[in-house]
This record gives structure tokens, sequence and C-alpha cells, in this order.
């Protein structure tokens, strides 16, 4: 961490987005995790992939749970709504938030401790009920703040810092995701803003639950010879092969991609996701195929990255629900209370 | 593109831009940092090195520092740097202790010098303490030369300008007054000197040749020489009505003068639009503080003569066509205008002139009668003889005469001891890290958003009582404490070692102003076009890292907009990035290899 904070003096030339914003205003408050964390890296691209969109702060909410990924909702949008929840609990806090207001964008951002372990019931449950969210696992492997244990999805013989080898088998966000019918669901890493940026996009724009998992190096207790989710080992074990480029809705697609090899994908908002595959015999929308190819490689002990799965046309969870399009602070309250002849009728159905 | 080659010495003395632009090359963010610590003297001391007179600087230097320092680009208004030398200067303590001790047994070598301006007097203070005998000719009663008779005591006071001069004189000069030299032939055929310099600066102001000049020759003033005659109390008043024919930094000494010597409308007339003029902005506005008018799009025509008196003068109107890039393409006259006058003064220019050099000495000159002076040597054809300042390529500034002096001092050593004086040393550059501890470092890192202190003046009501009574007051305590803070410390360089860095972002995301990008590696118009921020300043060097360990793409840092807050370096988890303060060697006399240095006695 640093001891003075960024000073707001900027670049005169910065460019701004639709609001008039430079990516400076979407910055938060000063860092205090380990200098160079992939978690700040992360926090950077969240900064960059929100101002592209041109978002109001105001109708943001970031949601977090406990650990060092949990610290960083505080370092991007600060004007955003946020809320620190309890250690893996943030998807509960999540699903009330958005059941009572679906307008704002939601982005949760949460690590593998939190995710795969204490709050992986809570994880699964926000999948199933494809919440509309953005759900980013800040993923490094340990447990940072608890000085370097291993964490649910340290992979079988990565080496701690002191020299112990990991036995247990690890937890995969991805490959769990898909088998609980997640309808976005990507990898990427934290030195590759130029894939995160547009992924954080895309999965802004989707409608439903969209999965990011980070691959976030922890420079101080998982950055060492023997690791496998130290920034060296991860830059040879990272395959890209969905490349997502995001198409703001304004913007006319001009570039020419090589027919066969890009694939668009409308979102709901009207935006569009150009997928550019880098592996011929992948298929970012065949759950079944592309969890299989994803194990074959996981196998062979390569992370594939990029947009993974997508699937726009799943119902969310509101749309099974049929709740109200509008939040209900902004319902009238005849709307929002039976009053005491509606609530004699509601009861006088379990009479 | 090649990695950047930060060994040769050039490249971090650019990065500190107020050092790169000024000609003598003043260490600026050290003796600003100095200023902030309240060592005033010490800040004195790191000025008097390079530019040898911080007080007189401090106050009318032509600051080419300024416009060229970094936070004018962060921001729109750079660090006051003048005023700050300023500061120093005023409240320095005790300093003839610190200068160089001068050796009591000389070395038998004696120079003539000839002027006792700023770039004699700096030839005078790098060769004395090296054991040479200086004698300077001076033909007026008082040294200081164009620093005295030019400019106006309201903006530089006698006594800093005794002050500054004595130190050098005490360093035991010989200083001959009311000596002008009538002839170069007869100073050399004296003998006993083993080198002359010249500098007699660029006395002659030009004349403007228009009918009626010689009937009104009363009245119609040259601009230097009047401003001269007004310093030695020659000349104590002036008409109710002036006008001044120029717009430069004369100019605006002749019209700010001529209000303190009693007229009353003083018109500054400029050929040109104001883009165009050769005063220094601030001088400008000092002047127009003043109620004194400056009219545009005149040009000179005649003077009008009544009864064998100045009346006034004609001007043509002019119009001017201007390019979209600000260049004149067409003029043309639009009219007349008769403007009235009891006094006008010419402020259009100056030129060397060398009467007393007879042109049979083997000092060559060219056809507009200038001697060919080398430029990096300033030895004319003659060996031993060897100009400086304003004599040597006409009219410039004190802090180029300054850096004349130095140079033409290494020159004269060099020469008088037999070695080639070409083969001079070069520039160098020492690095030294500031890292105190994890998040320490021995400068001020965090940016500073005050903005530009303003100078105190005396009230216009108090300003005109007297001749001498110095219109700036100079910073107040608090205005300088801000004043430093502004600083960037571009001296403080962002030096990178390729092979610790990981690559993990950790500076990229941090720097406020987007100077850093890792990308793959192009040449350097492409490069530009792919980093984080816009690098469309040309004049600033892309500081490209070797190929990274990683994934062989390069770090790749703007010069032109960092702010030297060292978070870089704070958050790079390997110490990639470090925060170095870069000691620009710029060689004088007294650091020339010993193989040219005299062999000195030990001082008693």
């Amino acid at each position: 961490m640093t001891f003075i904070p960024k000073p707001k003096v900027r670049h005169p030339s910065l460019p701004r987005n639709a609001l008039g914003l430079t990516r400076r205003d979407y910055e938060g408050v000063l860092s205090t995790l380990c200098a160079g964390c992939g978690h700040d890296s992360i926090t950077a691209a969240l900064t960059e992939a929100i101002w592209g969109l041109s978002l109001e702060p105001q109708n943001i909410a970031k949601l977090s749970g406990i650990g060092c990924s949990s610290k960083t909702t505080a370092y991007f949008v600060g004007g955003a709504h946020g809320f620190n929840s309890v250690h893996g609990r943030m998807p509960a806090i999540a699903m009330g938030a958005n059941a009572a207001n679906r307008k704002l964008s939601y982005i949760g951002v949460s690590g593998d401790g939190d995710t795969l372990s204490i709050g992986l019931g809570q994880f699964c449950h926000a999948i199933r009920r494809n919440l509309n969210m953005l759900y980013v696992i800040e993923n490094n492997g340990v447990y940072g703040l608890t000085k370097g244990q291993f964490s649910a999805s340290a992979d079988v013989g990565t080496k701690a810092k002191k020299g112990e080898q990991n036995q247990q088998p690890p937890i995969d966000p991805v490959l769990l995701a898909m088998s609980l019918g997640a309808s976005f669901v990507a990898r990427s890493f934290s030195g590759d803003k130029q894939q995160l940026v547009p992924l954080i996009q895309a999965g802004l724009s989707h409608r439903g639950f969209a999965l990011i998992d980070v691959l976030s190096p922890c420079v101080t207790f998982n950055d060492h010879e023997g690791s496998t989710k130290s920034y060296a080992y991860t830059r040879e074990h990272y395959e890209p092969v969905v490349n997502a480029d995001f198409v703001p809705f304004e913007r006319e697609i001009v570039a020419d991609y090589a027919a066969g090899e890009s694939l668009p994908v409308m979102m709901h908002d009207g935006s569009r996701v150009l997928l550019r595959k880098f592996a011929h015999d992948y298929d970012p929308t065949d759950r079944v195929a592309a969890s299989a190819f994803i194990q074959e490689r996981q196998k062979q002990g390569e992370y594939l990255t990029g947009l993974l799965y997508i699937d726009e046309s799943q119902p969310e969870f509101h749309d099974v629900n049929g709740t109200p399009d509008e939040p209900l602070n902004s319902l009238p309250f005849a709307a929002l209370s039976p009053g005491s002849q509606g609530l004699r009728k509601i009861l006088s159905r379990y009479r | 593109m090649p990695p950047t080659d930060t060994s040769h010495p050039d490249y971090f003395h650019r990065v500190v831009d107020c050092q790169w632009a000024c000609p003598a090359h003043t260490d600026v963010p050290e003796y600003i940092r100095l200023i902030a610590q309240g060592r005033f003297t010490d800040a004195y001391m790191v000025n008097r090195e390079s530019n040898v007179f911080p007080g007189i600087l401090g106050r009318v230097c032509d600051r080419p520092c300024e416009p060229a320092c970094r936070r004018g680009r962060v921001e729109d208004k750079p660090v006051a740097i003048c005023r700050l030398k300023r500061v120093a200067a005023d409240h320095k303590d005790e300093f003839h202790d610190q200068l160089p001790p001068v050796p009591r047994e000389k070395n038998g070598k004696r120079i003539a010098c000839i002027g006792a301006g700023p770039v004699s007097l700096t030839v005078a203070n790098d060769l004395l303490p090296l054991g040479y005998q200086v004698t300077i000719f001076e033909q007026f009663g008082e040294p200081g030369g164009l620093m005295r008779t030019n400019i106006p005591s309201f903006r530089l006071p006698q006594a800093v300008l005794d002050e500054e001069i004595g130190a050098i004189v005490g360093m035991g000069a010989e200083l001959k007054l009311n000596h002008p030299v009538k002839s170069l032939r007869e100073l050399l055929g004296r003998g006993g000197f083993d080198a002359v310099f010249v500098g007699s600066g660029a006395p002659k102001g030009k004349e403007l040749k228009l009918p009626g000049r010689e009937e009104g020759a009363a009245n119609i003033h040259i601009g230097i020489d009047w401003l001269e005659s007004v310093a030695f109390g020659h000349l104590k008043a002036i008409g109710r009505e002036v006008l001044i024919i120029g717009v430069g930094n004369t100019a605006m000494d002749c019209c700010r003068t001529s209000l303190r010597l009693g007229a009353a409308h003083v018109k500054v007339m400029a050929r040109k639009p104001r883009q165009f003029f050769k005063a220094s902005a601030w001088e400008l506005d000092d002047a127009e503080e003043e109620n004194v008018e400056i009219i545009v799009n005149r040009s000179p025509k005649q003077f009008v003569i009544e009864h064998g008196k100045l009346k006034g003068m004609l001007f043509d109107v002019m119009e001017y066509d201007i390019d979209a890039r600000g260049r004149i393409t067409a003029e043309r006259v639009a009219g007349e205008e008769f403007l009235p006058a009891d006094d006008v003064i010419l402020a259009i220019g100056q030129e060397n002139a060398f009467p007393w050099i007879e042109r049979d000495l083997g000092i060559e000159f060219d056809k507009w009668s200038v001697p060919k002076v080398d430029a990096t040597t300033f030895q004319s054809t003659r060996p031993e003889v060897f100009f400086g300042g304003d004599a040597a390529f006409g009219p410039k500034n004190i802090i180029w005469a300054v850096e004349h002096g130095h140079q033409a001092a290494i020159s004269i050593h060099r020469h008088c001891q037999g070695v080639a004086v070409t083969e001079r040393l070069a520039p160098g550059v020492n690095l030294q890290s500031r890292k105190m501890g994890m998040h320490e470092w021995s400068y001020k890192n965090d940016y500073n958003p005050v903005e530009r202190r303003l100078m105190p003046h005396v009230s216009l009501k108090e300003r005109f009582k007297k001749l001498n009574i110095e219109v700036e007051l100079g910073f107040t305590a608090e205005q300088a404490a801000a004043e430093v803070q502004r600083c960037l410390n571009c001296d403080i360089q962002t030096v990178f070692e390729a092979k610790l860095c990981i690559e993990c972002d950790a500076c990229i995301d941090i720097c406020p102003t987007d100077c850093l990008t890792i990308t793959a590696d192009g040449d350097e118009a492409d490069l530009r076009t792919r980093l984080r921020a816009p690098a469309t300043n040309l004049e600033q060097a892309l500081y490209v890292s070797a190929p990274l360990k990683q994934t062989g793409r390069v770090m790749v840092k703007d010069e032109d907009l960092c702010v030297h807050c060292g978070l870089c370096a704070e958050r790079c988890p390997t110490a990639a990035w470090d925060m170095q303060k870069s000691y620009v060697a710029w060689p004088h006399a007294k650091d020339q290899p010993a193989k040219c240095q005299p062999s000195l006695p030990k001082i008693a």
C-alpha cells in the first residue's frame, strides 16, 4: 500500500465518457492492499469498464463480504452505493437489494475464500436464481488476510510460501457455475486488462448472473516459485480461448471479423458482445461441450480464459417471480401495502 | 524502439525541464527544496554555483525556466521559480565564508576582461579561485554593465547589485573603473596579459532614421542611452507626453522610468499586434498596471517638428492578415495618425559595436562587423582573445551572459594551461536513490494543488514618490512556503529496472497522470498512439524499457506530465521503479581535468 492517496491531479487530455466524466472520476479511496496485489489491477479494470459504460455512480450498488478481495469495493466508484456484508453472505444481501430495486447495476466482489469456502452455499443459490448481477471472484488461492493458508481454489501440488504442498483438490468456480446452470461464465487474469475490461462490460450488460473468475496473484503469499497462482505461472498457463469484444449500444459494428471466427451476441440492453474464438472447436454457447473442453484443458494444466459460456435467453430472477418493473421505493403506498382488507383476504387463503 | 539510454547525461537532464531550459543549468528543484527547509543560504549557494547572481536574477531574469516548467503543463501556471530565487537571496545569511577559496599565491597568469558586466564578472568568478589574476576594465565609474545602466533601480536596487558584484571583486579581481579601452591594439601591445576577454556588451541602441529626427534631436532619445543617463543621475526629468517606440523589455523599462521622472501620459507604440510583442508577459503586465497605454498596429512615419521643436509623431495605421498558424501573411497601411509628444524614446533594439578593435589584429569580423566567435569555446580567431555575453552573439539576457562567462572561463583556463580549448570535459549525471524506508522518501512527494502565488507590489500611490522604490516586495514567508510546495521535484527521477518487473500493473493503476503503459514494443510514432493517455507532446521523451521478463512487452513512460509523486515506486512490489535524485554535473573551469589544473599552493 501507499501512505499518500493518489493525488487528484490528472492528465489534462484524459478522454471523457458520455456523462462528461474521466476515469479518474470513477475512482474510490486509497487502497490498503499490498503493493502489487492483483486485486488492485482488477479494481482498475472495474473503474475503466464502468467509466466506459458511462454508468452513473448513483445507479451502481457494490457488494462484498470479507477478505482482501472484499475490501476492494471501497476502491472504485466512490459515489456508488455499497454494502460490506458478513463473510460469505454477500449474495444474500445482493438478492435482497436486487429484489427491492432492479434498476441498479449490482457489482459483487468476492474472493476464493468468501465464495468457495464460507459462502459456497450462497454462491450456488445466487447462480440458481440467475440473479441479475456481476459477480467477480478475485481468486488467488490463499487466505491472504490470515497470512497465506491454502484456500479452496488452491491446486493440488501447489506450494505455500514456506514450502508445504497442497493435497486437497480445488473447487473450480467456473465448472461449478457451468454445472449449476449459470448464464454467463468467464475467466480472466488481473494482469490482462485488455481481456478483462470488455468482459466486465459484457457482464454488466448481461441480464442475469454474470460470473467472472479473475486469477489475481497474491503478491505477498502466493507469488513464489512452485505456486500455481503466481504472476509468472499464470502467464505461462493461461490460454485465451474466446475473446469478447464489447460493443456499446450506440456504436455500429464496423470492424470486419472473419466470418465464422466471430459470433455476435445481442445483449438485452441493445449492446453486443462479439466473441472471437481462438480455438475453432470451442463453442461458448454449448454448455456440455464447453464444460468438457474446459475440463480437458484443465487436466493439461491450462487455464482457459475469456467468455467461456453465454446464454442471453435464460430468464432472470425477476422474470421468474413476476416482480414489478419499478423499484419498491418508487411504488405508491397503496400498491406496496395491501391494507387491512387485503391482508384479511390473503390470510383467508390459509384458513 | 531501442530501450532508452539513460546513461546519456542528457536524458535525465531533459526531464528536469527548468534546469534544461536554463542556459546556466541551475539546479532549480534542489534549491527550491532547500528553501522549503528554510536553508536559504544553502539555496543561495546552489544558485550561485551556476548563475552567480541569484539576487539580481531573482528579480530581473528572463526566466526561460518558467515557460518550460512541467507544472505549467500539468496545471496552467508554472512554479514561480524566479521569485523563489529572490526568496533565497533575500533571506540568506552571511555567505562569503562559503565562496570558493582564492589562493594567496597566484599561478602567474593574468587575464584582462573588458567591461564589468555579468559576463566578465562570471569569468572573474570562475578564474580567481584557480589562482588567476584578473583585471577588469570598465568605462563607467561603477561596475555592473547593463545591469546597472539599463535596468531601473525600481526593479533592481543598487544594494543588490553592489552586494553580488562585491562578492566577486572581493575575491581579488582588480577593477579599473573609468578605464574605457579605446584600442585593443594598445591593450595587447602593453603586454602582461595571457588572455583577453571581451565582455563589452551590446551598447549601441538602434537608430530610427525618419524625417524630423535631426531637428527634434533634443527630445528624441535612444532608450538604452537614456536609461543610462537616468541611472547615473544625469537626467532627472522628462516631458508630460511621452511616446516609446518599440515594445521589448527595454521599452517597458523606458515607459515606467518616464512615469517616475514626471511624465503624465506614456504611450508605448507597437508596429504589430500583441502576440508579436518581444517583451516578457510579466513586464507588460507591470507596465500596464502603472497605466501605461500600449497601442498596437502603429508604424512610425515621421517626427513632427514645429518651430524647431518636437510636437509629436506621425504613424501609419497598419492592418495585418494572420493565418491559422499565427503568421503574418500580408500587411497594409489603413490610415495615418498623429500623436502629440514632448519626448520620444526609441527602444527598438541594440547591437554590439567594436570601434575600438582594430581590424588588423588577427580577429576576424564578418560582413556585419560582428567578430567570428566559436559557439562552444567563445574563442575568436586570435587564440588569446575570447568574447562572451552580448558582445559575442548580440543581445540576449543576463542568464545567457553568465553561461557564456562560465564557458569562456573554461576556454581561458585551458588556453593558459596549454591544452586544447576544444577538448572540454563533457557533462555528466549522477543518480542517488531517495528511498528511506518502505514508503519513505527523502523528499516531499505528495502533490500539493496550491495555486501560483502573486507577487505583492508597492501601492500605485507610493511607488512613484522616488525613482528607486523597488516595486516588487518579494514573497512573504507564507507565500514562499506555499510556492515551494508547487515544485514537482522533477529532478527526483523515476528509474526503472526491467529485470525486476513482474508486470503486476500496480504502477500503471496508481499513476495519477497516466504516464505509464506496458505494451508490445513498436517504433516511437506507433507507441505514442498506444499509451494510456495521449502522448502528443513530441518535445518530451518516451522512456522505454528493455523487454520485460514474463511477456517480452515493454514498459513505456511518457515523461511529459509525470508529477514525480513516486507512487509508481511506492506501489512497486519488487522495487523495479525507484526514485533517484539526478545531479547534473555541468562542468565549470574548476572541474576541468587535473592535467590542466595549475598546481595550487596550499591556502594559508
